[in-house]
């Protein structure tokens, strides 16, 4: 049951480690670099300190109560994160692997567009620009 | 009131700073935002886009007619990119 902004990596092992207890389904989510354009060199990621931490805390908690979670995790990074880096993680552990399943994804659909974070694409040569919020990230929120 | 505003990502860079702290009298958020527009061209290009202007107080969400109450840190942003 914790949310933690850093910059350093994670060891996704090392974070999944203690979710079983009393779970029979753990599910988890890591989200990497992807550079969709052929050039991209980095993304770097701003976040808003000390409201990330509670607005992770908060979700974690409410898809506790929703899909009566045994355990989750967050963690994300932020800074500058080179392609193919891990950027996140969610983890979701419940009795039966559909709350799971459910747990994680709902985390991440919050994650993305209600969580305090932006992504800046850094290119090979330097030329940066802002990633736009996708309306079909919005979307997702209303299925829950 | 004495204010603390916070700008982040893209909004950060068009005012040209992370933080001011401002005297007003702004009841609203769209007052607020109507105040700090005025203020200078960079602060106009900031905000001139409403529909992609999102607002926290004391680190809670917040839409434009929510009322400052005594929120002492008012942060303004764009549509958030995690994950």
């Amino acid at each position: 049951m914790s949310a933690r902004v850093q910059t350093a990596p994670f060891v996704l092992a090392d974070e999944l480690a203690g979710l079983e207890a009393g779970a029979g389904a753990l599910v988890s989510f890591t989200g990497i670099v992807r550079d969709d354009s052929g050039r991209l060199e980095a993304l770097e990621i701003e976040h808003y300190p000390g409201m990330t931490e509670r607005a992770l805390a908060d979700y974690g908690a409410e898809a506790a109560r929703r899909f009566q979670l045994t355990g989750w995790r967050i963690v994300h990074r932020f800074g500058r994160l080179p392609v193919g880096a891990e950027i996140m993680m969610v983890a979701a552990a419940a009795r039966h692997r559909h709350a799971a399943f459910d747990g994680a994804a709902y985390l991440m659909d919050w994650l993305k567009s209600r969580a305090p974070f932006w992504k800046r694409e850094i290119d090979v040569g330097g030329a940066a620009r802002w990633v736009e919020a996708k309306d079909s990230d919005e979307a997702a929120l209303t299925r829950w | 009131m004495r204010r603390d505003i916070l700008y982040f990502a893209s909004l950060r860079e068009r005012v040209g700073a992370a933080r001011e702290t401002v005297e007003t009298e702004a009841a609203t958020v769209r007052e607020l935002v109507a105040e700090r527009a005025a203020a200078s061209p960079a602060h106009a290009a900031a905000f001139a886009d409403l529909k992609a202007l999102r607002c926290a107080l004391d680190q809670q969400f917040a839409d434009l007619d929510a009322p400052l109450g005594e929120a002492r840190e008012i942060a303004f942003f764009p549509p958030m990119t995690g994950g």
